[in-house]
């Protein structure tokens, strides 16, 4: 299939609000629903346990806010307040666990308060390690996926062997390196895949199951590659703090159209949250918390040690060639905007450019920002020609 | 002078004066700590790990009560502002942006200058920011940092891997660090005596707080409360000075009790108790004395606060236990108020409401702190429920005086004390 037929059947997914498809599943299969919060969950349990996994990001530019708002100050971000909107609307009836993983105090909440509000969908917090000895916080992060497939076999999933958490590990192995291969593709040939489009693809990729996502990456991958549109003048940027809240996707064209080639992100981690692939050898939560301790990715939930993050973004901006950063975090995000200065004094140390804007999810007006952003990737072109 | 009026203020007297020469010892000591050779540690209030940091004869430092004093002592706007300067939002917590203003000033603090630490104790309890507060301050400081990451209590319980992991990063973390940075080798027994005399110190701390379920209440559990969990929540659990002080405020209290008198307030004793309400939330330290003005003038007292168990939630039944060092120090940090879901704080309110006798709750919403503030509503929404007594929602901030207005904290809360009258008139008449 075409790259662009690809990517508006993934658009139709990303923008159902009734998540229609996940319903057809439920109903075809009998089969329990995970929803997940941003960043990271171990997506292989549930799958192994027979379980669907279904990543909540949010309610997006299109859903109407009725009753969020009444849940939540005006100086919290949004996502919590479409996230709860989502459930109080009824979008959510199908979900049988709603996980929080430790990424912030608004998530963290945001479980208790699901389990106020939805006392008959079971929650479950996922605390990601942050010792990263594998006898200490491994084993905790082993106890922490034990009772998740517990809390799913008591909902009356299969338990999860070692054998279908193997098997369940080479198919995200497969998903991640596909989602790899596409922000490869994407460094070297910008014009061929176009931010907006990876995005939906990625968007799809949190509903699909996972053997249905990785036909769709794999398909996609083929299709982009088989492009040849004609590479414009722009500048190649990475665009850094959106990894919870996310952008509209009016936002992610806005970039685009401003003059610039987006050669990286942090939209969606968990796609691509570890640097090598989970082993398949030996006992199956072992290895998969074992990568999350010595192959994760460097992110804002996480405690960065010895090794600060900028070091990691500078890096990617080699890695990607890339001339320039766009902070781009949601309004009143912590993790976000804490980082965020260290970040600007690495970059500045380098001589490395940037600019910065703060959005929120349903962001409607764009017109500032594309001039923001315009100036921005002018004034590289511009130095760069000097 | 009677004779009553003479042991009130002798009594009175007493817990101040130690609380006062404790503070000014532990301000010295922190102030000479460089030429003492005492290794300096940087920690944080809830989960506090103050018996293992004393058993090292470390100094503890802690960012969180900087903040508060530079609030306190309007010296927190400044620092707020240099940070900003250098590029933090003006959307994250104060308390980080005060203690990074103070550094960029040279870390004269609100009690003269305060040493780098020789070591970040990152006591991960109960809050995120903790997190990247110190991944913030080890670069500025570029010292070492010991993560006891302490799992949230999402269930309201807590699990032995919870425990095991905690003791686990005790031993293989921050008992070599410790032990690293001050020479000494650990010592089980040191620890174990400081435990026993934390547990003294915590029953005395539990009666003061739980006098307030008399009428009227001895004291104000929120106001007055954050003075009396100055010690405990400090630098001093552990200590006899600690175990001393309590001994004294429960003598205060108890005489409060036997004599039926109020709350102190900052305008004296308060003659009638009108109100009582429990709180959620912290206080604002930039505007102390207004912001409980308004709550004083109407009569209005706190018999309980949700704010001073987040260095140990006490009064649910935990002591530390000297015979089980390592276990109790996880469980302690595993059940401080703020490691705790939302269901489980609502229910704890809830309590509060029916023991004490409260005539309704107050949320006290602060921008910079989502590790309270977010999900607030909903506490509220669900305890109006199953109370039937309506809540009231403030909001400011803790050390940035810019988010806090009197007027419109007084017109809320006066509004709010008008609903409560009349909802205990309209049950008076039933
Ligand atoms: S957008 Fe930021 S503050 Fe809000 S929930 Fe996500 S990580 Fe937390
Ligand atoms: S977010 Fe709240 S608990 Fe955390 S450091 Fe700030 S004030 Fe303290």
């Amino acid at each position: 299939m075409e790259a662009r037929k690809i990517a508006e059947e993934c658009e139709k997914l990303f923008y159902d609000l009734e998540f229609t498809a996940v319903r057809e599943w439920k109903a075809r299969t009998g089969g329990r629903v995970v929803g997940y919060l941003p960043t990271y969950v171990p997506r292989e349990v549930i799958h192994a346990a027979g379980a669907l996994s279904v990543g909540l990001f949010g309610g997006g530019d299109k859903l109407e806010i009725i009753k969020g708002d009444a849940f939540y100050q005006s100086y919290i971000c949004h996502m919590p307040r479409s996230t709860l909107e989502l459930g109080l609307s009824g979008r959510l009836d199908f979900l049988d666990v709603l996980l929080s993983p430790s990424l912030c105090d608004v998530v963290r909440n945001l479980s208790g308060v699901w389990q106020l509000q939805f006392p008959n969908i079971k929650t479950k917090y996922i605390d990601m390690p942050q010792n990263f000895d594998q006898k200490v916080g491994g084993r905790f992060f082993i106890s922490v996926m034990k009772e998740l497939a517990e809390l799913l076999e008591s909902l009356g999933c299969r338990p999860v062997t070692n054998e279908l958490l193997r098997e369940s590990i080479v198919l995200y192995n497969e998903n991640r390196r596909l989602v790899d291969a596409l922000y490869d593709y994407r460094a070297e040939a910008p014009h061929n895949v176009p931010t907006a489009e990876l995005y939906v693809v990625l968007r799809a990729s949190l509903i699909q199951p996972v053997e249905e996502s990785n036909r769709t990456l794999a398909g996609y991958l083929a299709a982009v590659k088989n492009r040849s549109f004609r590479p414009l003048d722009n500048v190649r940027v990475v665009v850094v703090g959106s990894f919870c809240e996310q952008p509209p996707l009016n936002l992610i064209k806005t970039l685009e159209k401003s003059g610039c080639y987006i050669v990286d992100d942090d939209f969606i981690q968990i796609a691509r949250w570890f640097r090598r692939p989970i082993a398949v050898d030996g006992d199956a939560y072992s290895a998969v918390s074992e990568a999350f301790l010595s192959a994760s990715r460097p992110s804002s939930s996480i405690f960065e040690g010895d090794k600060p993050k900028s070091e990691d973004l500078v890096q990617r901006i080699r890695d990607r060639k890339a001339e320039g950063v766009i902070f781009a975090a949601p309004s009143f995000c912590d993790p976000a905007l804490l980082d965020l200065p260290f970040y600007q004094e690495a970059l500045d140390r380098l001589g490395i450019s940037y600019t910065q804007f703060q959005f929120s999810e349903n962001t409607g007006q764009f017109q500032t920002i594309k001039e923001q952003t315009g100036t921005f990737s002018d004034s590289i072109k511009l130095w760069s020609e000097a | 002078m009677s004779n009553q009026s003479a042991v009130k203020d002798v009594v009175k007297d007493e817990s101040m004066l130690i609380q006062k020469k404790m503070l000014d010892g532990w301000y010295k000591e922190i102030g000479r700590a460089r030429e003492g050779g005492k290794p300096v540690v940087y920690s944080f209030v809830p989960g506090n790990l103050t018996e293992f940091i004393l058993s090292f004869d470390c100094v503890a430092v802690l960012p969180e009560i900087n903040a508060l004093h530079s609030g306190m002592k309007k010296m927190s706007d400044g620092f707020i502002l240099e940070a900003e300067r250098r590029g933090h939002s003006e959307d994250v917590c104060t308390y980080v942006k005060c203690d990074l203003g103070m550094f960029l000033g040279g870390n004269l603090g609100p009690y003269g200058k305060i040493p780098p630490p020789d070591l970040l104790l990152l006591s991960y309890t109960g809050c995120f920011t903790f997190l990247k507060w110190f991944e913030a301050l080890k670069k500025l400081y570029n010292c070492p940092v010991v993560m006891v990451h302490t799992p949230y209590q999402d269930q309201g319980v807590i699990t032995p891997d919870m425990v095991d992991y905690l003791v686990g990063q005790f031993k293989s973390d921050l008992i070599p660090a410790l032990e690293k940075i001050s020479g000494k080798k650990f010592d089980i027994d040191r620890l174990r005596s400081l435990l026993q005399e934390s547990r003294r110190a915590e029953e005395d701390l539990v009666y003061c707080f739980e006098s307030a379920k008399n009428i009227p209440s001895p004291i104000d559990g929120f106001f007055a409360g954050v003075y009396y969990v100055g010690p405990i929540f400090t630098a001093f659990r552990g200590t006899p000075e600690c175990t001393e002080y309590y001994r004294a405020a429960r003598r205060e209290i108890e005489y409060r009790v036997a004599n039926k008198l109020g709350p102190m307030t900052p305008a004296g004793t308060m003659e009638k108790e009108k109100f009582r309400l429990v709180i959620d939330g912290t206080p604002n330290w930039t505007d102390f004395r207004d912001f409980w003005k308004v709550f004083y003038e109407e009569g209005a007292v706190f018999v309980a606060s949700t704010y001073t168990k987040v260095g140990g939630l006490y009064d649910t039944g935990f002591r530390h236990d000297p015979d089980q060092p390592l276990k109790t120090m996880a469980e302690y940090c595993l059940n401080v108020y703020t490691n705790n879901s939302l269901p489980v704080r609502t229910k704890l309110m809830e309590n509060y409401i029916r023991d004490y006798h409260a005539d309704g709750f107050v949320f006290h919403s602060i921008k910079s702190c989502n590790s309270f503030s977010a999900g607030m509503l909903a506490m509220l929404r669900e305890l109006e429920q199953r109370t039937g007594l309506p809540g009231c929602f403030i909001e400011s901030d803790l050390v940035d005086s810019r988010y806090f207005s009197y007027a419109n904290i007084k017109n809320r809360v006066e509004s709010y004390l008008q609903m409560v009258e009349q909802k205990k008139g309209d049950r008076g008449a039933v």
